[in-house]
């Protein structure tokens, strides 16, 4: 009975969807409000950027590694900046490294990977038609592209692009006069950092309120796969983080165009003596780091939900401990605020704060050390199979636990004293969020391209692209732990000054071939991402035999996702190898007096529950 | 000529790449397999997991004994011995779990590789399990935090009354440093009053900066105190002084200070590292501009009693510089002709 009503829905529905639908090139590809072509927007602008910010890093460990070699065959995409001599410009060597932070952290790990799998599985696996505001949706992904437009043009500045590291503390940023790219360049980061934002808050608002409101019938909180609780908190630490952001950037654009002085204070440039008296630029790195820091699981936390997704899939397991991971990404959201003056040990803090600030940055290793525990016991005993979403998600596990121990020297406030911006914060920051994080990106690409693009990605290249990746990403932050307990720090044009820091040049020289052999691998995955899309292996329904609801729309879905009703969820997205099922997965759709033979004592009880819901569904119909 | 074969032989290569792929796809086609991954490279991902793992802990573990002295700088403060000692107690106890915890990574990924003939575990939960490692990294961190928070508290104190107190100032692009003198008092500033030659902005209403000096370099005593006074003229900058393990940022319009006690002099370092070029330097940490790598001073040590020669030889600022007497108020006039020196 219930069977038939829904086949009629279908009908009726794709009746409706018929006459609805008078979408013309530009609504459906452009201004779109589909979620899904939105999410596409946002990954492959954060496809973009990730190269552009890729290929500035080669250029910083070309200098690195290379200090006297003649730059001068870069000279036709960079000018000026490479000096008479063939050697890059320092002041353009600190634009480059303060552009590969901004543009990395933000507009590939942030705007790349929360905007395209948040804006792509939210509705697809919570079972809605979209999000709650599509219009809002649209306007996110327009804002950050007018922030990029504008960060992108700054680029070409004739005095440079912003320049003081991607933290840009005042007044070094503050003052035009204190290097060129604090003067148009820095407005001009300014003014895209206020866009970017505006599209995150955007962003963050409908994914907080898509999920609490259009889940479909039967998907609890319980039942939300981990994907979509890491998207749902990383867009609560967003919303509450990055306003404030907003409002150290306003200060700082008063200070710089207004003469307030807020950051400001005694200075003494350029042969005068300013008039700013009574600010703080220590107000500034509060500001900063207070979101600066839940920023770090804002482009981690989407990545950990990925990963828990595609090693249950993959593993042919349940997540251990799904509790567990909810519970933990509760604390890592909580403690997230709460430890941000770990950037400031050495800063001239007030000590009884470091203190205090110690102990609550070590406690967020508990959680983090719970999630990777639960990760290994759901590997263990497990049927895996190794798809390159997999080996990604696995590489992510590995680097995120050599990264994250080296987070219990830096959070160490004692420790830090030595470690305070050299390169082994360098490597820890990396790997812990930049690989990690980009890991889950590539990760989510392999996993979601069939139901993105209705094609399969080809696995033999993928597998290429991740060894090569992952040999190539330790083999480039492994190495600069040694050179940061060594002491070398970091965003220094050159170490030929110093004795202290006159070794480790083959070191250097190994890590920048490393850092290019990575940077090229990564056209093998333009390549397969590019080509598959028109030309890769037709998708099934469900290529990896997942149980989530996203593989039960059709292979390309249309605005709207489902053409008729939207399923019902009966189960948690975890009923993988369930000992007496025929099938090594239960799908969420499956009712669990279906599955008499698999369920476990409770579920049974749960069968009384479900026939009610499906007679008053046919009451309401 | 050179850039053209270059290019050349890039797109040779990428074309036969191409090739190679386009290839091995249509076989792929001709063959028919149909499964998403075939068994075969399933195998072999395993295996690479078991190749990698021993390539890179083989690797690691070369590296981190064979290179040990070359990346792990001699220490030279009291302070940095015991924040040393904190770090390789740190990295015992991580370097542990993180070995652990990668060789399971790979070896489950290893041995549990997909086999048609089996079928994976179903094992949820298993809640005392989660307590214990909750549990247990709760309390080894508990003992970090404790042993790194007694160290942080020692060296944050304040510092001791006999310190010997120098002031350092960063500026774009140099540090400039100034003596306490005599009284072993540095006198006030005020940025105003910074000029071409008063780099300091020194105040000279304040009787207890009228001997103060100024030297080329950081010298400081081995054994006793030293307060560094530490301070901004335009930028943020850090002091930064690798071997006392000694680091903290240069705030204008707000001083910072730092104090520490050297225990090895430039001369028994030089004989310790075998090398009589050596000398303790001083460098930016925090960046600045486009001169933040140049920011160098050297930092020498000195036996207590040598440092208390070298200082008794510098003239007063104020005695180099007499045209400042004038912004020296009257009634303090003939004080700071004695104690500056220009009276002698």
């Amino acid at each position: 009975m219930a069977t038939a009503t829904t086949e009629a829905n279908i009908e009726v529905h794709a009746h409706e969807e018929h006459h609805e639908h008078h979408e013309t090139f530009i609504t459906k590809y452009i201004f779109s409000q589909d979620h899904k072509t939105i999410a596409k927007q946002f990954l492959i602008s954060g496809i973009f950027w990730a190269m552009i910010g890729a290929a500035m890093s080669v250029v910083f460990r070309l200098q690195l590694g290379f200090p006297d070699a003649d730059l001068g065959w870069l000279r036709p995409f960079l000018g000026k900046w490479i000096q008479v001599d063939g050697s890059l410009d320092p002041n353009f060597y600190l634009a480059l490294v303060t552009m590969h932070g901004t543009i990395m952290v933000f507009f590939v790990l942030t705007a790349g990977l929360s905007g395209t799998f948040s804006n792509f599985l939210i509705p697809l696996q919570i079972g809605a038609r979209d999000m709650a505001s599509g219009f809002m949706n649209m306007l996110s992904y327009w804002f950050f592209f007018l922030s990029s437009v504008i960060m992108f043009i700054s680029l070409f500045l004739e005095t440079g692009p912003a320049s003081g590291g991607w933290v840009v503390y005042p007044p070094l940023s503050a003052l035009p006069q204190a290097m060129p790219g604090s003067g148009l360049g820095m407005t001009m980061w300014l003014v895209a950092m206020v866009f970017f934002i505006a599209s995150s808050l955007l962003g963050g608002i409908n994914y907080i309120t898509t999920v609490i409101n259009l889940r479909t019938k039967g998907m609890t909180f319980s039942r939300l796969p981990l994907t979509i609780w890491a998207f749902f908190l990383t867009a609560v630490i967003g919303v509450l983080a990055f306003p404030v952001l907003f409002a150290a950037a306003l200060l700082l654009v008063f200070d710089r165009s207004f003469g307030t002085s807020f950051y400001l204070s005694e200075i003494y440039i350029g042969g005068e003596a300013l008039s700013n008296v009574g600010g703080s630029p220590i107000l500034y790195q509060h500001l900063f780091w207070f979101l600066g820091h839940p920023e770090v699981y804002i482009v981690l936390l989407p990545a950990l939900g990925i990963t828990s997704e595609i090693i249950a899939t993959n593993s042919r397991k349940p997540i251990f401990g799904y509790k567990a991971m909810i519970i933990s990404m509760m604390g890592i959201t909580f403690l997230s605020f709460i430890v941000w003056a770990h950037h400031m040990f050495v800063s001239g803090l007030n000590p009884f704060l470091g203190s205090i600030f110690m102990f609550l940055t070590l406690i967020i290793a508990v959680p983090s050390a719970v999630k990777v525990f639960n990760y290994l016991t759901t590997l263990w005993k497990g049927n895996i199979v190794f798809t390159p979403a997999m080996l990604f998600s696995i590489g992510l596990v590995s680097v995120f636990i050599s990264g994250g121990i080296t987070g219990i020297f830096l959070g160490n406030s004692a420790i830090d004293i030595q470690l305070h911006d050299t390169y082994f914060v360098v490597a820890h920051f990396h790997l812990v969020m930049g690989a990690a994080s980009a890991f889950g990106l590539l990760a989510g690409v392999y996993h979601w391209f069939p139901k993105m693009f209705g094609r399969m990605m080809d696995a033999k290249l993928g597998y290429i692209h991740f060894w090569l990746t992952f040999i190539g990403i330790y083999s480039v932050f492994f190495p600069m732990h040694y050179i940061g307990i060594a002491g070398f720090p970091r965003r220094y044009y050159s170490f030929t000054n110093f004795d202290a820091f006159s070794g480790f040049t083959d070191l250097n020289m190994f890590i920048t071939v490393a850092a290019i052999a990575t940077f090229v691998g990564q056209f093998i995955f333009l390549f397969n991402f590019f080509y598959s899309m028109y030309r890769g292996k037709k998708a099934t329904a469900n290529p990896w035999k997942s149980n989530t609801l996203e593989w039960t729309t059709p292979i390309e879905p249309e605005h709207g996702n489902w053409a008729g009703e939207i399923p019902h969820v009966y189960r948690w997205p975890y009923d993988y190898s369930k000992p007496g099922a025929e099938e090594d997965f239960i799908p969420q759709t499956v009712p669990f007096s279906e599955t008499m033979e698999s369920n476990l004592a409770h579920e049974n009880d749960m069968i009384a529950l479900e026939k009610e819901e499906m007679d008053e569904i046919v009451v309401n119909e | 000529m050179f850039g053209f074969y270059i290019a050349l032989a890039v797109f040779l290569v990428v074309a036969i790449l191409l090739l190679i792929f386009r290839v091995s796809r249509l076989i792929g086609v001709v063959k028919g397999t149909g499964e998403v991954t075939s068994k075969s490279s399933n195998n072999f991902n395993a295996a690479m997991m078991i190749v990698f793992m021993v390539g890179f802990f083989g690797l690691a573990a070369w590296y981190s004994f064979g290179n040990f002295d070359a990346y792990d700088p001699p220490v030279a403060s009291e302070h940095g011995e015991l924040t040393d000692k904190l770090f390789w107690r740190t990295m015992w106890v991580t370097g542990i779990v993180f070995f652990i915890t990668n060789v399971l990574l790979f070896y489950f990924s290893w041995k549990y590789r997909y086999s048609e003939s089996r079928r994976a575990l179903f094992y949820p939960h298993n809640n005392k399990l989660e307590y214990i490692w909750t549990g247990v990294p709760a309390i080894v961190l508990t003992w970090l935090v404790i042993s790194g928070w007694m160290a942080w508290d020692g060296i944050m104190s304040e510092a001791p009354e006999d310190s010997e107190q120098i002031e350092i100032m960063g500026y774009q692009f140099a540090w400039s440093l100034r003596y306490g003198g005599m009284d072993n008092e540095v006198g006030d500033y005020d940025y105003r009053l910074i000029d071409a030659v008063n780099s300091h902005g020194q105040d000279f209403s304040d009787r207890s900066g009228f001997d103060d000096f100024q030297f080329r370099d950081l010298v400081v005593p081995k054994g006793k105190p030293v307060l560094l006074k530490i301070r901004a003229r335009d930028v943020l900058h850090s002091v930064y002084i690798p071997h006392m393990r000694l680091k903290m940022d240069a705030v204008p319009g707000m001083p910072t200070q730092f104090w520490f006690v050297a225990n090895k002099t430039t001369a028994e370092m030089r004989v310790e590292e075998g090398n009589p070029e050596f000398n303790y330097e001083l460098a930016c940490t925090e960046v600045c501009g486009r001169g933040h790598f140049s920011m160098k001073k050297t930092v020498t040590v000195l036996e207590p009693e040598e440092y208390e020669e070298w200082k008794a030889q510098q003239k007063s600022w104020l005695s180099k510089n007499p045209e400042y007497m004038t912004q020296v108020p009257d009634n303090l006039n003939e004080l700071a002709l004695v104690t500056s020196g220009i009276n002698e």
